[in-house]
C-alpha cells in the first residue's frame, strides 16, 4: 500500500485509514456528516495525492488528447480546463478525467487513482502521435480546498490574487511553495484544488497552514466519506459507481462533455451507432420521502418488473432524506417517475428528480 | 475505548446490562466508531420477541449497513423511542442514551456464554 506526503498528518490528527485504491487514505476524521457540513458551511481540506497526474507534451500533444478525449480539447486555452472522458472503442468508458492545457505542446490529464495503470497504459498504446505521455503520479501532490471560506483563507497564504474563474488555473507560491493553484473541485462548493510538486515537509507546511486558519472559522479536516456524500448531492459521477466499462458517457448524462461532432475520437461511431438507436437506460437521480439508506447495487422496481439499479446512494447530510442515482430503463425515466427500491425483500416509494439535489 | 465492567457482550458487538430479569442491549463503542455516523435504526416498532442469536434489526450509517443480534431470547418490553429522530445518539451515547430495546430475558442460562469486558477488550484485540 503506497502512502502520500500528507500520511503523517493524518496519523496525527486522528483520521481513521483505509485502503483506497492501492493507498492508505483517511476516510474519515471524526464523522462524516460533521465533515461534510463544514465544507457546506466553512471549508474542507482533502488529501487527493492519491489521483493520477499524467503530462502529454510534444508537437502533437493536442492531437493525442483529440484522439483519446470524448470533449473538445480544441476549444482549451492555456490556463483552462475541461472535464472530459476516456471511451473505449465501443462506447464504455475508461475513465472521467480533467484535462489542463498548459501550453500548445503540453496538457496534464488528472485521472482517478483505481485506473491510474490502466489509464496510462491505455493512452501510451493508442498513442501514434509526435507526443510524449508520462505518469508523473508519485510526484505530485493534491490537495482540495473545498468550501465557502476556502478563497479568503488560500488568499491569505498565495502570493497571487486568486481571481480565478471556475474550471481556470494559474501558477503561485501557496506558502512560498511552487503551486498549481486550480479552481476545481468534487463538492459543488468554492473551491481550490492545490497541485504541488516537492517534498513531505513543504505538502506538510501548506496542509498545516490552511487547517489552522480554516478550523479557527469552522473549517475542517475532511476524508473520502464526506468527498463521497458531497460529490453525490451534487450528482456528480464516481467512477466504479455510476461510470464504468460497461456504461456509455452518453447514458451516464454525460452527453454535455462528448462532443460527437469534433474531429475523429475513440468510441465515437459506437456513441454515434448508440445515440441514433436511442438511449435504453439512463442514469437517474432519485430521493424518497421514507426512511431507507439507498446503496450500490439495490434494484428499482416498476409493478414487478425490475427497470433499474442504484449506483450511489446516502442519506444527504443537507436534506436530511435519502438520495441517490441509478441507472433506469429509459421508458421510466422522466423526471417525476415514481418507482420502488428493494431494500433487504422490501420496497420503498422513490421519485426521479432534477440534479443537483442541493441547488449551490 | 469505553468497554464497562458490569455489562455482558456478544461477539457481533451488542452489549446487554442485565438488572433482575430485564435486560437493556445496545452496541459497544467499537462498533459505533467501527460504523462511523448512524443515520437510521431500523428495529420495527411493534417487534414482539428477539431469539438468541437471531437478527432483530438493522444500523444504516453513512459507509454502511450492520446487522443487530440478539443477546438472549425475550419479550421486548420497550424499542427507544429518541432513536427514531436521533439515531446519532448511539454514536454519541452508545452505553447510554444510545440504548437500542429493553426485553424481559426468557432464559437467564443464555447469558452464561456472553463475552466479559476482559474477554471483549481481547475480541476487539484491545
Amino acid at each position: 500500500m503506497k502512502k502520500t506526503k500528507l500520511y503523517t498528518a493524518h496519523q496525527k490528527y486522528g483520521a481513521k485509514i483505509i485502503d483506497f485504491a492501492g493507498y492508505q487514505m483517511p476516510v474519515q476524521y471524526t464523522s462524516m456528516i460533521a465533515e461534510h457540513q463544514a465544507v457546506r458551511n466553512a471549508a474542507g481540506l482533502f488529501d487527493v495525492s492519491h489521483m493520477g497526474e499524467f503530462f502529454v507534451r510534444g508537437k502533437q500533444a493536442l492531437d493525442l488528447v483529440q484522439h483519446v478525449t470524448v470533449n473538445n480539447a480544441a476549444l482549451l486555452k492555456p490556463g483552462k480546463i475541461q472535464y472530459s472522458a476516456m471511451c473505449y472503442e465501443d462506447g464504455g468508458i475508461v475513465d472521467d478525467l480533467l484535462v489542463y492545457m498548459i501550453s500548445q505542446e503540453e496538457f496534464l490529464l488528472v485521472v482517478n487513482a483505481s485506473n491510474i495503470e490502466k489509464d496510462f497504459q491505455w493512452i501510451t498504446s493508442n498513442n501514434t502521435f509526435d507526443a510524449t505521455v508520462t505518469d508523473e503520479s508519485d510526484e505530485w501532490s493534491l490537495i482540495a480546498f473545498q468550501g465557502p471560506i476556502s478563497r479568503g483563507v488560500l488568499q491569505s497564504y498565495c502570493d497571487s490574487p486568486l481571481e480565478l474563474e471556475y474550471y481556470h488555473f494559474m501558477y503561485a507560491k501557496v506558502c512560498g511553495i511552487d503551486t498549481l493553484v486550480s479552481r476545481t473541485g468534487y463538492t459543488g462548493e468554492l473551491g481550490y484544488e492545490l497541485y504541488i510538486k516537492a517534498g513531505e515537509e513543504e505538502v506538510l507546511h501548506i496542509w498545516d497552514s490552511l487547517y489552522k486558519t480554516s478550523s479557527d472559522k469552522g473549517g475542517s479536516l475532511t476524508g473520502l466519506g464526506a468527498r463521497d456524500t458531497l460529490r453525490l448531492e451534487m450528482g456528480y459521477c464516481l467512477y466504479g459507481n455510476d461510470i464504468d466499462a460497461a456504461t456509455n458517457p452518453l447514458e451516464a448524462g454525460l452527453s454535455w462533455i462528448t462532443k460527437l461532432n469534433k474531429t475523429e475520437f475513440i468510441g465515437r461511431d459506437a456513441l454515434l451507432e448508440i445515440k441514433n438507436q436511442g438511449l435504453k437506460r439512463k442514469l437517474c437521480a432519485f430521493t424518497s420521502d421514507e426512511k431507507i439508506f439507498p446503496r450500490h447495487g439495490y434494484s428499482i422496481f416498476k409493478g414487478n418488473e425490475n427497470i433499474g439499479v442504484v449506483t450511489s446512494g446516502t442519506v444527504s447530510p443537507v436534506l436530511n432524506k435519502p438520495i441517490g442515482m441509478a441507472y433506469i430503463d429509459s421508458r421510466y425515466s422522466e423526471t417525476g417517475t415514481e418507482l420502488e427500491i428493494e431494500i433487504r425483500g422490501k420496497r420503498s416509494k422513490i421519485d426521479i428528480v432534477k440534479l443537483p439535489f442541493i441547488l449551490k | 475505548m469505553s468497554i464497562p465492567a458490569n455489562l455482558k457482550y456478544t461477539a457481533e458487538h451488542e452489549w446487554i446490562k442485565i438488572e433482575g430479569n430485564t435486560g437493556i442491549i445496545g452496541i459497544t463503542e467499537y462498533a459505533q466508531g467501527e460504523l462511523g455516523d448512524v443515520v437510521y435504526v431500523d428495529i420495527a416498532a411493534d417487534l414482539e420477541g428477539i431469539s438468541k442469536g437471531e437478527t432483530f434489526g438493522t444500523i444504516e450509517a453513512v459507509k454502511t449497513v450492520s446487522d443487530l443480534y440478539a443477546p438472549c431470547s425475550g419479550k421486548v418490553i420497550e424499542v427507544n423511542p429518541k432513536l427514531q429522530d436521533q439515531a446519532e445518539l448511539i454514536n454519541s451515547d452508545p452505553y447510554g442514551e444510545g440504548w437500542l430495546i429493553k426485553v424481559e430475558i426468557a432464559d437467564s442460562s443464555e447469558l452464561d456464554d456472553l463475552m466479559t469486558d476482559g474477554d471483549y477488550a481481547k475480541h476487539i484485540g484491545q
